[in-house]
């Protein structure tokens, strides 16, 4: 049933694919991020407790959600890599973590920043603050593992495991507001039920989130071709496309 | 599927349940210490699963909604006194010395972080407002009720500032 998907386990086809894939996903993700960043901030009402600051909504909470998203495509290449010692699958989880740690990062510093004018603070050591924190050194942990060997094997399956294990943090971002009281409010996008926002805030919101998906994506596959190549120096094929491209 | 890949499967998902065993049992021996706040019901009775009440004197954070038409103010000062309440009934007094977050209103969310003094009173040094999931344009939010006044400071109490 899977055979077809074996194929492009070859890094060749891998990087033939992901560079035809590339356009699709960049162009996608400049087209969702454009309309929804132009819409949310400037098109969409403003709010009716906390004015125009809630427009830091439409970068925080794609951030924040697709630092999660980005940790599961990690974790689970990692798993595929692992377990079915397919080496491309190592490479694209070591292709996604910077960014995730980048996209973490933003998450973290919006919310800070959004923290200060609403709330009053800075920082504060709640379940979901701290765990979103946890998730950053959880990246940069997978981040510096793979740096770490010199043998791209045994960095690979060191980097994986802790990316693997790292998954249990990812309900515990999900659900600290529910578990515990915290500072954060709920979640305000729900799927079994209608969320609790305007569907002119909500909409915009919506193709932001789906635009830093496409986003990490088109990244994702530009570092994963650089990885590949990295990988495979010595191929002919490689080779081959260094020549063409004048490279000596 | 080879055996040896099927050896790797069985590691790694042994893996993942024991973590996952692990960080469940971890959480759940925490549970009660891992909430931010106290809320008023359990400063009056305590918590729920263990009783624990705070002491006088002891530093904790409260949470819980701003009772509507509890708020003092002193006018020439920022000294404000308002009572904490929640869903369960528990209510308990805050004073605070300081300027409000631009959230503050009467009916807000609010977590202060204080001093328990006597008579269940908390000597707030910090309050945060809360802020709940629901986002509205104004109109909405005026149909159904829900404006707030917000806070003004006169000149004199942003003076003594």
């Amino acid at each position: 049933m899977w055979k077809w998907l074996h194929s492009y386990a070859d890094p060749q086809k891998a990087y033939n694919l992901s560079g035809r894939l590339l356009p699709w996903f960049a162009t996608l993700a400049i087209g969702f991020i454009g309309v929804g960043s132009i819409w949310g901030l400037l098109f969409a009402p403003v709010d009716y407790q906390q004015g125009d600051s809630y427009r830091i909504i439409f970068i925080h909470v794609p951030a924040a959600s697709m630092s999660m998203s980005a940790y599961m495509a990690m974790a689970t290449s990692a798993f595929i890599g692992l377990v079915w010692q397919i080496k491309s699958a190592d490479w694209a989880a070591a292709a996604i973590a910077p960014i995730g740690a980048v996209v973490t990062f933003i998450a973290l510093i919006t919310g800070a920043a959004w923290g200060k004018p609403m709330w009053g603070t800075w920082w504060v050591w709640d379940a979901r603050l701290t765990s979103e924190l946890v998730l950053l050194f959880l990246y940069l942990g997978v981040i510096s593992l793979y740096a770490s060997f010199e043998d791209k094997v045994l960095a690979a399956r060191a980097a994986g495991i802790l990316a693997i294990v790292g998954v249990i943090n990812i309900p515990i971002i999900k659900y600290s507001v529910e578990w515990w009281n915290s500072l954060h409010q709920p979640a305000t996008i729900k799927i079994t039920e209608k969320s609790s926002m305007a569907p002119e805030m909500l909409y915009p919101l919506l193709i932001n989130i789906f635009g830093f998906g496409l986003m990490i994506g088109a990244i994702t596959l530009i570092r994963f071709r650089a990885e590949i190549l990295a990988r495979n120096g010595m191929r002919p094929w490689v080779r081959e496309l260094a020549q063409a491209e004048g490279v000596k | 599927m080879n055996a040896r890949r099927k050896k790797r499967l069985a590691l790694a998902t042994a893996l993942i349940g024991g973590v996952a065993a692990i960080a469940s049992l971890l959480l759940y021996a925490l549970n009660s210490n891992l909430n931010l706040f106290y809320t008023p019901t359990e400063i009056v009775h305590g918590k729920k699963d263990t009783g624990v009440k705070p002491e006088i004197g002891q530093r904790i954070r409260v949470g819980g909604m701003v009772t509507v038409g509890s708020l003092v103010r002193d006018p020439d000062s920022l000294h404000v006194e308002f009572a904490v309440h929640d869903a369960a009934g528990g209510e308990v007094m805050v004073t605070y010395d300081d300027l409000l977050p631009d959230l503050f209103r009467e009916g807000q969310g609010i977590v202060a972080q204080g001093v328990l003094i006597e008579g269940g009173k908390l000597e707030a040094t910090e309050v945060l407002a809360k802020h709940d999931e629901n986002y509205m344009p104004p109109e909405v939010a005026e149909a159904m009720g829900q404006t707030h006044e917000k806070l003004d400071y006169n000149s004199t109490q942003k003076s003594g500032y």
